[in-house]
């Protein structure tokens, strides 16, 4: 509850709502004991006073009455009415909703259907049929309005309702013997109370405009007494000539609801968890380049070029490193594998060359990237976008989430292809064709006007990298494209990759955490550790001869096929959380053979030859050798 | 497609019935005597007896429902005391006007809802999304009948550029010019609160959509962020703005009752006032049963769309 309320605080205009909500219902409090005049005498004699006249703040109406205590009077009852409308609304329809979530079955098919079919109403039409069956006045637009709320508590409340009554604890209830009645009330009502205080805080203010409205139609509060909707009725005859006496009421109603709306926003806000962590910002059309020194030079050839690359994501006052000054080159023709476990930097590395790092939060503090000498790395939006797709392409994991679910497969490719090349649709589809059957997919013609969801996983995964062939790139960089698939299928996709490379002399960067596939179909390989390159060299040499222990205890893991019954280790521990990286060796804390000098200090990428490791103890080759 | 709108068309069947008997229990609240209650406290005993048979007052509430929806079902609404016409003759000549108001301000609050949220969105915490943001506030927080009477101050007194009222001018009106400027001031005053609403829930809905991978997808393809944001983006956000769409179709249907009074314009909402003022039941019941039947059949409209938009609905 304090958390709750300093949430609320934080949030500026809710607090502004809270105010201006707070003045209101005073005023509305102490009005009796105001020195004001009565609100229902008249005095026609001095009527359409207007404003700030002597005596009359706000002027008087067509009847002498001074507005201002009408209007504090009116207030008042509108408040009480609206308040009053929703109470009656969430008790009903929380009870109505508690009773058929807790129950199911039959209750509840029974109940819901009732409330199905009140909600298939106009709303507003609901409530005038209720009021011409009880005839005009203030309490029966109040039960009018309660009613025809009733539903939507009624449905919310059922929905969370039904997600509890199957919880242990509620269970554990049960078997003690505890009546229904007593669960309800002790186990239930207690975790449906903030969705009850979510739905009031977003209807109270329809429930105020709602009963205003049907005073103003003439059908709410009867003369003299006066809520604001009839007071603004009332006035609508003279509004033209006097118009002070509409505009009174009815700004102090949009005053009134404003504040609710304000409020019951920063109510949801605080209660919902998912915007407290402001998870829900919109990734921009780039990642955000913010490099505070200039680029270095690249320091080997490539098509593609990365060089001290730094991405980091800020969320909040942390900072997490994600990629810690990665460099990695690969050659036409070449394919490099990058491999790690799950959230080394492995996606990150990869998805900064392009710009497409979500962002917010992910930024781009360092480093540069070059596809044939051009620098990706902050280059303008136009000239990323001709790039992206065209030279430099991607493969991403898990195509059901990946593809747009609405278009149909061969749409998403003809867009792929028409995005680069003023192609007719006609033409853009025989190419799309002839991509379906590079990727090998059976029926290209009847699967071109598929929609992702109606292929199965490996199809989709073909449709992928058919998507990223479209334009003949220079470059492809495959995000684990084979790891939700099963093993016949992945071999397939592997050699179809392997044929494109050596046809069409592409160059790829391969990420996986299979070692499997790195012997495949890779020439080099580069393993990443909490945002950094651990360990580089020809797939032959980290293969059989890893130098660091990380690569070592990292290939244990993986079971091989004829091996006999060599243990499956799984390395101790876990990777450190990279917004509070260690000094010195990131893995240390997992390392066998650490030495204190590990944690001592910045430790560089030796390089032996074609084989570098960032490692003062690495396995040495000779024991490697004599231990198998 | 054809046999799934005709599937939905008997689904509703049942809802249809469901609401003429809420609206039926609904008109049995009736607190004593109901004729005497329309008639008032000095009737004679004759007129009162007259109303009875009228209403079939004199008969089990099961049986009176039942004549009631036979009749109805035969184009038969009865016939209104006040008015002493038959009661489906009064609803569609005025049915016309309440849906050329409230199609109008449909069409405002889907299009100009749908443009705020997305650009809203597309803008998140950029200054259009904060000016969008505020008005939406202000737009969802004012009562359309004070907005309406502030219209009319604003542009039909001194700068008349609108008519104050009616449908068409009494002197040589007539014709779709003299109905859009007539039209102009109430469909947008109707319109506000419910293009309010839409613009949040796109919003919400864009944001939502623009994190998901396919975006990325798009994104990495070298599609340009315009096309991301108006069709990638904007096309699955659809799916979860079309039910309010719906929603907000009965909202400006129901709403119009209030800018009808307003802008004394022709329509079913005014006439179902009076009728509530007059205690005219039959023509409450008539009216309150033909708009919500009209509603119900919209949405079916609304679940052919949503299912010609998402190929994953089964059709």
């Amino acid at each position: 509850m304090r958390r709750f309320l300093a949430l609320l605080a934080r949030n500026r205009l809710a607090l502004l709502g809270l105010v201006v909500m707070g003045l209101v219902v005073l005023l509305a409090l102490v009005t009796p004991w105001l020195p004001l005049k009565p609100p229902n005498v008249t005095n026609t004699s001095d009527k359409f006073l207007p404003p700030f006249s002597e005596g009359a703040l706000l002027g008087t109406d067509h009847l002498g009455r001074d507005l201002l205590s009408r209007l504090l009077w009116g207030t008042r009852l509108s408040l009480a009415v609206g308040f009053a409308a929703a109470a009656i609304a969430a008790t009903l329809g929380a009870a109505i909703g508690v009773v058929a979530g807790y129950y199911g079955g039959r209750v509840d098919n029974v109940v819901m259907r009732g409330v199905d079919m009140l909600m298939a109403f106009p709303y507003i039409l609901l409530a005038l049929a209720i009021v011409a069956a009880l005839g005009p006045g203030l309490f029966n637009a109040l039960i009018a309005v309660a009613a025809v709320n009733i539903p939507f508590f009624a449905r919310n409340i059922r929905g969370v309702t039904v997600g509890i009554a199957h919880k242990e604890f509620v269970d554990a209830a049960r078997l003690s013997g505890l009546s229904d009645a007593r669960i309800i009330v002790s186990e239930v009502l207690p975790n449906v109370v903030p969705v009850i205080v979510i739905a009031m805080s977003t209807t109270v203010g329809w429930m105020i405009l709602e009963t205003a409205g049907l005073s103003f139609l003439g059908l709410g509060s009867q003369p003299p007494q006066a809520d604001l909707g009839s007071m603004l009725g009332e006035a609508r005859s003279a509004h033209i000539t006097q118009p002070h006496t509409s505009v009174v009421p009815g700004v102090m109603i949009l005053i009134i609801v404003m504040a609710i709306n304000l409020l019951g926003d920063g109510v949801r806000d605080a209660l919902d968890p998912r915007l407290r962590s402001g998870a829900l910002s919109r990734p921009m059309a780039a990642t955000q380049v913010a490099r505070d020194h200039v680029p270095p030079e690249p320091r080997a050839e490539g098509v593609l070029t990365l060089t001290d690359l730094e991405t980091q994501f800020h969320v909040g006052k942390r900072t997490f490193r994600a990629v810690n000054g990665v460099s990695l080159h690969v050659a036409p023709g070449e394919c490099l594998g990058l491999i790690g476990e799950s959230g080394s930097g492995k996606s990150v590395t990869a998805l900064s060359v392009m710009g497409l790092v979500a962002s917010p939060p992910g930024v781009i503090t360092g480093g540069s990237a070059q596809y044939k000498g051009q620098e990706l790395i902050g280059a303008r939006y136009g000239k990323l976008r001709q790039l992206r797709g065209d030279r430099v392409s991607y493969i991403f994991q898990d195509p059901l989430a990946t593809l747009h679910p609405l278009y149909k497969v061969g749409d998403q490719l003809i867009e792929a292809i028409r995005v680069h090349h003023p192609v007719g649709r006609r033409a853009a589809r025989e190419r799309a064709l002839g991509l379906l059957r590079d990727v090998r997919i059976p029926n290209p013609e009847s699967r071109i006007d598929a929609y992702p969801h109606e292929m199965s996983g490996g199809m989709r995964q073909r449709v992928g990298i058919a998507m990223a062939l479209a334009n003949d790139p220079d470059v492809i960089i495959a995000d684990e494209p084979t790891t939700a698939l099963d093993v016949t299928v992945q071999a397939q996709i592997l050699s179809v990759l392997s044929d494109l490379r050596r046809e069409r002399g592409l160059a790829i960067v391969f990420i996986t955490h299979d070692f499997g596939v790195v012997a495949q179909l890779c020439d080099r390989a580069a393993v990443m550790y909490a945002g950094r390159i651990v360990e580089q060299g020809t797939t032959e040499q980290i293969l059989n001869h890893p130098r660091h222990p990380y690569t070592a205890l990292l290939m244990k893991c993986v079971p091989e096929l004829g091996a006999g019954r060599r243990r499956l280790e799984a390395i101790p521990g876990l990777p450190p959380a990279v917004d509070r990286l260690p000094e010195g060796c990131a893995f240390a804390d997992r390392c066998p053979k650490v030495q204190p000098d590990c944690r001592a200090g910045e430790i560089v990428l030796r390089q032996v030859g074609d084989h570098a490791a960032r490692c003062l103890h690495p396995v040495e080759r000779a024991r490697e050798e004599a231990a198998q | 497609m054809g046999s799934y709108i005709l599937r939905r068309l008997v689904s509703a069947i049942p809802v249809l019935f469901g609401i003429t008997v809420i609206v039926f229990a609904i008109m049995a609240l009736i607190p004593g005597d109901p004729a005497t209650a329309i008639l008032g406290s000095y009737a004679t005993p004759e007129n009162v007896e007259k109303l009875n048979r009228d209403l079939g007052l004199d008969r089990p509430a099961v049986a009176r429902y039942f004549i009631w929806l036979g009749n109805m079902l035969t184009g038969d609404f009865g016939t209104s005391f006040s008015l002493n016409r038959p009661v489906l003759d009064e609803i569609l000549e005025r049915f016309g006007a309440t849906l050329i108001l409230a199609g109008t301000s449909f069409v405002l609050c889907a299009l100009f809802g749908v443009l705020a949220g997305v650009v809203s969105a597309a803008n998140q915490y950029g200054w259009a999304d904060k000016a969008i943001t505020f008005a939406v506030l202000l737009g969802i927080s004012i009562p359309s009948f004070f907005l309406g009477m502030l219209m009319i101050l604003a542009f039909a007194v001194e700068r008349r550029w609108f008519p104050v009222s009616g449908m068409y001018a009494i002197y040589g009106g007539g014709g779709l010019g003299d109905l859009l400027r007539h039209l102009v001031m109430p469909a947008t005053a109707l319109a506000v609160v419910a293009t309010g609403v839409v613009a949040r829930l796109s919003r919400s809905a864009m944001l939502e959509v623009l994190r998901q991978d396919f975006i990325r997808t798009a994104r990495a393809k070298g599609v340009h962020e315009r096309r991301v944001i108006w069709r990638h983006a904007l096309r699955a956000a659809m799916v979860s703005i079309i039910p309010v769409l719906g929603i907000q179709a009965g909202f400006v249907l129901s709403g119009a009752v209030y800018i009808e009074i307003v802008f004394q314009w022709p329509g079913v909402g005014r006439m179902l006032v009076d009728a509530i003022l007059t205690r005219d039941i039959l023509l409450v019941q008539g009216g309150v049963v033909f708009v919500a039947a009209c509603y119900v059949l919209f949405n079916i409209v609304v679940d052919v769309a949503q299912s010609l938009l998402d190929p994953r609905i089964k059709t």
